[in-house]
Formats: C-alpha cells, structure tokens, sequence
C-alpha cells in the first residue's frame, strides 16, 4: 500500500519534469520566453506570472549527475580551461552547454532569453552566469539579496530588495516577455505556493515520529524538487504537494519508515541529522551505506537551500513583492554560519537525533566554508558528536566509497557503543 | 581453556591477540598482509595460537633457568618452522626454474636455486643458535627475501647466471607461497623443535600438557580494512576506530586521545574512561601523511623503513618540507639532495611535515588531551615520536604521551576486548 503511494507522488514528479522539459525543448518554436535562474532564491511565481518558463542550471547539473553523466561534462569543461578547483556544477553545465546541450532527460535545452540572476550568498553563480551572458549574448538582470550578517532581514533591506524588483527585475521581464506584470496573477500564484508550503512542511515535521515515515534527507531532495524548482506556486505543484502529504501521512499512521531504493525501512536504529548536499553520482550508493546500517535522516540542512519553510516563513499573498524578500533573504546558503548552526542544534534537539554528519563538499565553498568550526559548535552545544566525510557534487572522482562507508560505519559504531556505555 | 580472538586485517600487516579468560592477553601473531585475506589472517591467528601455547608453557615455570630453556625451544621452533617454509619455497623455485623459458639456462638456474637455499637454511640455523638473534623483520617473506637477494647476486656474480633470470623465479613463486596452506602451527612442529633442544625431561612433560591443554575459541572479533572480508559475521566485525580506542585505554587506562598512524590512514581519536570513542576524525580523500609516505620515501633513498627514523634522529636541524603529498615530497627529497642538503635534515624535514598533518586531524577531533597514546606502525619511529612530542607541546602544552612496544597489536587488542565483553567471560 504505501509503496504503491510512494509510486503515486514519485510518478506525478516524473511526469511534471518530463513534461517540462519538452515544453523547454518545444520553446523555440511555440515562442514560450526561457529564463535561467537558480534554485536559491528562485522568483518563480514572478517568472511564471509573465508565463516564461524557468530553467535551473543546477538542477540540471545534478540530474546529469545522477544519470551517469556529469563525468564526462565535467572533464568537457576542464578541457576547455576550468581547474579542478571550480564548482563541478558549474563544469557540468558549461560541458553539457558545449556538448550539445541535452538536458538530463534527453531533450534539447533552449537557449536563454533573460539570465535573471537572484544572489543568495553564492558567489560562484555570479561568476557561472557571467559565462552563460558570454556564452549566449542575452539580457542578464542582477538581484542583489542581502545577506542575513546579522541573522535577519532589517527594513532597510526588504525596501532594498523590493526597488531592484520593481526597478530592474520586473522592467526587464516585462521586456523579454512582452507582457505586462499582473500583480494579481503573482498573488494567484503565491497563494498556491504558501498552501504547498503548509504540505511540505507537514512532510519534514513527520520524521519526528518515531519510525520516522520519510527519510529527510536522501528521501526529501525528491520531496522539495518541484518547490525549489519550476512548479511552486503552480497547479501541478500543488497538487503534487496535497498527494505526497496524503501518503505520508498515511505511512505515519501505519507506523511504517520510508520506502528506500533497497526496500522501505521500517526498523530504524539511527536517527541521524546531515548538514550539506548530497553526493549525486553515488546518490543510490550513497543512500544505501546509511539504508544497510538502518540508519534514516530526520531533518537536513540541504533541504533548506531553496527555502526555510519549517521556521514558519510562507509566501504571503497579501504583500506580493516584500513576500519575496523574505523568502530570498531566508534561503540556507544567504543564512550565517550562527543561523546555520542554530538550526542544526534545533534540529537534533526536536527530531531527537543520535548523531549529526557533515558531508563537506570539495567543490562549494559556499556550503563547505566554516563547517568545521560548526562541527565543533554544535557538538559542544548538544554534547552529540559529530562525522565528518567528504564527497563531491557531481564529480564523480571525488567519491571514495571504501572511505566514506568505513567512516559512516565506524560514526554508527561509536553511537553504539556509547548507549552501551549508558546502559551499564 | 576457552578464549577470545580479535584480529586486525591492516592494509600492510594482520595481527591476532588471544585473550584468556580472564581477559589477559595469551598470545599476539603478526604477518604480512596479501592478496588472499584469508591466508592473511589464518597465519596471523596460527601465530597466535604458537604464542599462547607457549604463554601456557611459560605460566607453568617461575624460575629464571627454566626460563632460558623455554627461550632455547622457541627458537628451536622457529628455526624448524623456518625451514619448513624454506624447503616448501626452495621446491617451488626448482620446479619453476627446470620448466624455464631458456632451455639453456634451466640446469644452472636449478644447481644455483639449491645451493642458494642450502645456504639460507644453513644460515636460518646458525641465526636462531644465538643466544639473542639480532633483530631483524618478523615476517617470511622479508627474510627470505633478502637473504636470497643477497646470495643470488653472490652466486651470479661466480658463476656468470643471470642475476635478474634468479630474482624473477623468486618474485614469481614467493606469492604463490605465501598464499597456499602451509603447516606452521605449534602442533606441526613442537615435536622437531623438542628433538632439537635434545628434550629435557621437564620441558618435554610441560610441552605435553600444552599440547593436550583444550583451547576454545568462544568468540572473535574482526577489525581493519578488510574486515567484511573476515571468518566473522556482521555483529562481530568493529570499525577499527573503536578498536584502536579501546585497545589504547586497555594499554594506558589514561588515555583520552588516540593517534593512530597506519600505513594508509590516520586517525585522532577521543576516548572516555571506559575506553568508549567519543569523537575522532580521519584522513580523508588523500592518503598524503601516512605511513606508505615513509615507505616510498625509505625506497626513493633506497634505505630500509626501519632505518629512517634512527637516521633522521641524527640531524641537528630540521629541512622545511612543504609537501605531504607522498609523490611530490618523493621530488622535493630529491631536488633537496641535489642542492647538497644532508640526508639526515631532509628526513627529520619529512617526519615534521606528516606528524603536521596528523597535528591538524587531531585539532579537528577536539585537540590532545592528557593522556595522550600514539600507536600504529609509525609510532615505532623514533623521528615521527620526536616530531610529535614536540608539536604536541608547542600547541597542546605538557602531555604525558605513551608508546607501546606493542603499539601495532592496538587494534587488534582492542577486537580482542570487545569479543571478550561480547561473551561474557
């Protein structure tokens, strides 16, 4: 029963994402506008209000990865003159542009019509789009967000945001498009997606429960793909969002654990808290180190780069633009590392976690810098101790299987051998 | 008599500890590591067992005369159990040679292969009658190694056989050697070493109850990184993170951090009274700094591993090396020769450069607390100790840091405890 459910959201998604992607492909002829942005941060209930359809460089990257692809985009884009040290998202979609840009699901990709540029903290998508403006001559608008230095958003900062929306963003999207904005449609919009929202974080506040019904990490990457990409805010995306929280919710009552690529996982002997992304060209690999070992993640931080739904932010319809802000300004990789640690140690505290695991990302400094000094704050903070591993995006020599299951194997070890300890 | 096992299947070297049941340690085995895991580990624990059978022999007699005898029959043992090994290897190399590709040259690669391990054996005997053999490597394939080496170079050098011709029918048959089942247990030749020590009536009743003493293996416990190939299943099998902290608390119940420098990784673990690992950190992605690093650096100068230390304790100051990657310090050693630094500066240099990186995992696993225990194969190098005590105090302060001789049976031991807990002895 709740694999056939598992079946019933995992196969809207498919649909939604092929059919998205042969919208993509089909654009240049039935006119449809393309705008690139990235996940972080993304506008696309703006977007989609001005009916342009959203690309996602990165989602892109990491769908390549996970098909056995990203190897030899990322060796394109070496040869062509980026070292080893660049972000292997940004190698794996410069290589798939210039080896004829076939999207991870076979289709051809169109070519941008705005690049709209929404900065969360990440320094290297400056830099990654400034390629692409290289790459295809087209308009390029830059939103500046401020970073969260001080653990929020003052005034100061939403009115800032809030002119570059009205001054440049939607001036430039009514340009590309031809169209008028309709503020009215953006809220239409907006409402949907706060409504989504509720469902998602319905879905991530279920892991409290003990066996926790999903897994939160390798489980929730799927979960928050239509939200933090071109479907939020959409009626397809709501509708994914209502049938996936219906299934969970039944798992729950059932007293069933996820259904894992190996098989559900119902007899949990871990509950683990894991900071950074996940290795995407092991992902099934990777999963399965932790699914052997009956060991399920409760909450993640990775899950949070295209927003913090679970502290309570969702869109509000009734300030369309400000609403925007917030959600930018709220985005994990804009968060300092005190906010990031904070959550950490909420995390472990309120899903009553046994451990807490870094996966350092050689390639992001954005995640990566600081994590050690995390590492150690939030042991201190929630006298957990905590694994450290190190992987990559989506370059696959960067995966040391024999590596990183000995330190997984060894951390789960330790936790035992520790609540052995407790009970003597 | 029931007892545990733990065993340690490292990456250069498997090791076995047998406890008794009182938890003491009855007997250690060490070998090589090679390709077959299982022979790896057989001869290791096989080791084991000859040690605590001699334990048994030992715990009978408290007098130091008696002592000495027992000392005399143990190496009456290795020398029948060497030459076992020998002739078993010897027949190998002379059936390979007489089926040589040269037809020319097989009868005199025969006649010298003989003559070479007529000699070996001969010196195997005269090595094992002294009172204290010098030291020398414990297992097979090195001294067998070497001594053929040697005295097939001699005999090339009278004779006019091609030199490389003899070293290849080694290289090709001492695998095959070490990974068929050989007899080397206390039972297949307490009775020659007997014969040898020309049986004295007390030993001899004294060997007789060893061999009739019944050991039962209760429980056992695999560690390192061949562990899920080990006899063991899955609830036996322990990170050898554990293993090693709780090995090092059960050699200094002090301790609180750990280093372990093995030959491909390094780990700084954290331990509680109880021996219980509380956090740790490894080397990840990159093997640069560990103990392989000495090796390859020991054969780009073409000096022994064990000679290193000793050799880099004779510098009076220190060569900066900048490189921990293993490769690159391989260059920098040999640009820094060519500049006319001296051998001994630029290998203290290299013994600074992988204990820094060792340095940097422990401050990531919570820094050196006291007391402080370094173990694995590197902690046997008087340099690597030297460079460690002394970065240790520059940023830790005064530690109390502790050495086994027995540093590289940790992990093993550590196996050991947690098979004796497991069963309830």
């Amino acid at each position: 029963m709740a694999t056939a459910n598992k079946d019933r959201s995992m196969e809207l998604q498919k649909q939604m994402i092929a059919d998205h992607y042969k919208r993509l492909e089909a654009a240049p002829e039935t006119g449809e506008p393309v705008v690139y942005t990235f996940v972080p941060g993304n506008l696309t209930e703006l977007i989609r209000s001005f009916d342009a359809l959203p690309l996602l460089p990165e989602i892109n990257a990491l769908q390549s990865g996970m098909r056995g692809k990203s190897g030899e985009f990322v060796v394109a884009a070496e040869k062509m003159g980026h070292s080893e040290d660049v972000c292997t998202y940004v190698k794996c979609d410069i290589g798939m542009a210039k080896s004829g840009n076939v999207g991870p699901t076979g289709t051809r990709l169109p070519k941008p019509d705005l690049l709209l540029l929404s900065y969360t903290g990440c320094y290297t998508f400056m830099k990654w789009f400034e390629l692409l403006r290289e790459e295809y001559k087209c308009p390029t608008v830059f939103l500046h967000v401020p970073y969260q230095g001080d653990g929020s958003l003052a005034p100061e900062h939403r009115e800032y945001f809030v002119k570059q929306l009205k001054e440049s963003v939607i001036p430039a999207l009514e340009k590309v498009t031809g169209r008028k904005y309709d503020e009215e449609r953006l809220r239409a919009s907006l409402r949907l997606s706060a409504k989504s929202e509720d469902d998602l974080v319905a879905v991530l506040h279920s892991a409290k429960k003990k066996p926790s019904p999903i897994d939160a990490y390798f489980g929730a990457v799927y979960y928050v793909g239509p939200i933090f990409s071109a479907f939020r805010g959409t009626a397809e995306g709501s509708e994914y969002y209502r049938s996936l929280r219906a299934e969970v919710e039944e798992r729950a009552a059932a007293g069933l654990g996820p259904v894992t690529p190996e098989g559900p996982l119902d007899d949990q002997k871990y509950r683990l808290v894991v900071e950074g992304p996940p290795n995407w060209t092991h992902f099934r690999e990777f999963w399965k180190m932790f699914s052997d070992e009956k060991a399920v993640v409760v909450a993640s931080t990775y899950t949070k780069v295209g927003g913090t739904y679970d502290f309570g932010f969702r869109h509000d319809p009734d300030d369309p633009l400000g609403t925007l802000a917030d959600y930018c300004g709220g985005c994990y990789t804009n968060l300092n590392i005190p906010s990031r640690i904070d959550m950490l140690v909420k995390y472990i505290q309120e899903y009553e976690a046994d451990g807490f695991l870094i996966n350092s990302v050689k390639s992001c400094n954005s995640f990566s810098a600081g994590q050690l000094l995390m590492l150690r704050e939030v042991e201190q903070r929630t006298g957990c101790p905590g694994a450290f591993i190190e992987s990559d995006l989506v370059d696959p020599r960067y995966f040391s299987a024999a590596n990183i299951r000995n330190r997984l194997e060894s951390y789960l070890q330790m936790i035992d051998a520790r609540r052995a300890e407790r009970v003597r | 008599m029931r007892c545990v096992v733990g065993v340690d299947l490292g990456s250069t070297t498997t090791k076995a500890v047998i406890l008794d049941e009182t938890g003491r340690i009855l007997g250690r085995g060490i070998t090589n590591s090679r390709s077959n895991y299982d022979q790896a580990v057989g001869v290791a624990r096989t080791e084991a067992f000859v040690a605590a059978r001699f334990e048994l022999l030992r715990r009978e007699f408290e007098e130091a005369a008696v002592e000495s005898e027992l000392g005399k029959l143990l190496r009456a043992f290795r020398t029948e159990q060497t030459l076992h090994q020998l002739r078993r290897l010897g027949e190998i190399i002379v059936a390979e040679a007489a089926v040589h590709r040269l037809e020319e040259a097989r009868e005199g690669l025969v006649g010298a292969v003989r003559e070479i391990f007529q000699k070996i054996g001969e010196e195997e005997e005269e090595h094992f009658a002294m009172e204290d053999p010098p030291k020398r490597s414990a297992f097979f394939r090195d001294l067998a190694g070497s001594a053929y080496t040697r005295l097939a170079e001699e005999v090339s050098r009278r004779d006019g056989i091609s030199f490389e011709q003899l070293l290849g029918l080694y290289d090709k048959t001492i695998i095959k050697v070490e990974n068929e089942p050989l007899e080397l247990s206390f039972m297949d030749h307490i009775g020659g070493a007997l014969e040898r020590v020309g049986r004295p009536p007390g030993i001899a009743r004294a060997v007789e109850r060893a061999v009739q003493a019944e050991m039962v293996e209760v429980s056992g416990v695999g560690t390192g990184y061949g562990r899920a190939r080990l006899p063991f299943p899955k609830e036996q099998i322990r990170s050898e993170i554990l293993c090693h902290g709780l090995g090092a608390h059960a050699m200094f119940p002090g301790t609180r951090t750990v280093l372990d420098i093995g030959g491909q990784d390094t780990k700084a673990i954290q331990v509680d009274d109880h021996g219980i690992v509380t956090g740790f950190q490894m080397n990840d992605r990159c093997a640069a700094g560990c103990g392989r690093y000495l090796g390859y650096i020991a054969d780009e100068m073409n000096i022994g591993l064990h000679e290193l230390g000793p050799l880099a304790e004779t510098s009076k100051r220190a060569v900066k090396i900048n490189s921990t990657c293993t490769v690159f310090a391989g260059a920098e050693l040999r640009e820094r020769l060519s500049l006319g630094e001296k051998r001994e500066d630029i290998l203290r240099g290299l013994h600074r450069a992988i204990i820094l990186r060792a340095m940097s995992l422990l401050a990531r696993s919570g820094g050196v607390s006291d007391e402080f225990t370094f173990t694995g194969g590197v902690a046997n190098n008087p340099a690597a100790v030297r460079a460690l005590r002394d970065l240790v105090g520059e940023n830790y302060g005064e530690k109390k840091l502790n050495i086994s001789p027995d540093s590289i049976y940790t992990g093993a031991l550590g196996a050991a405890l947690f098979a004796y807990r497991g069963a309830g002895l």
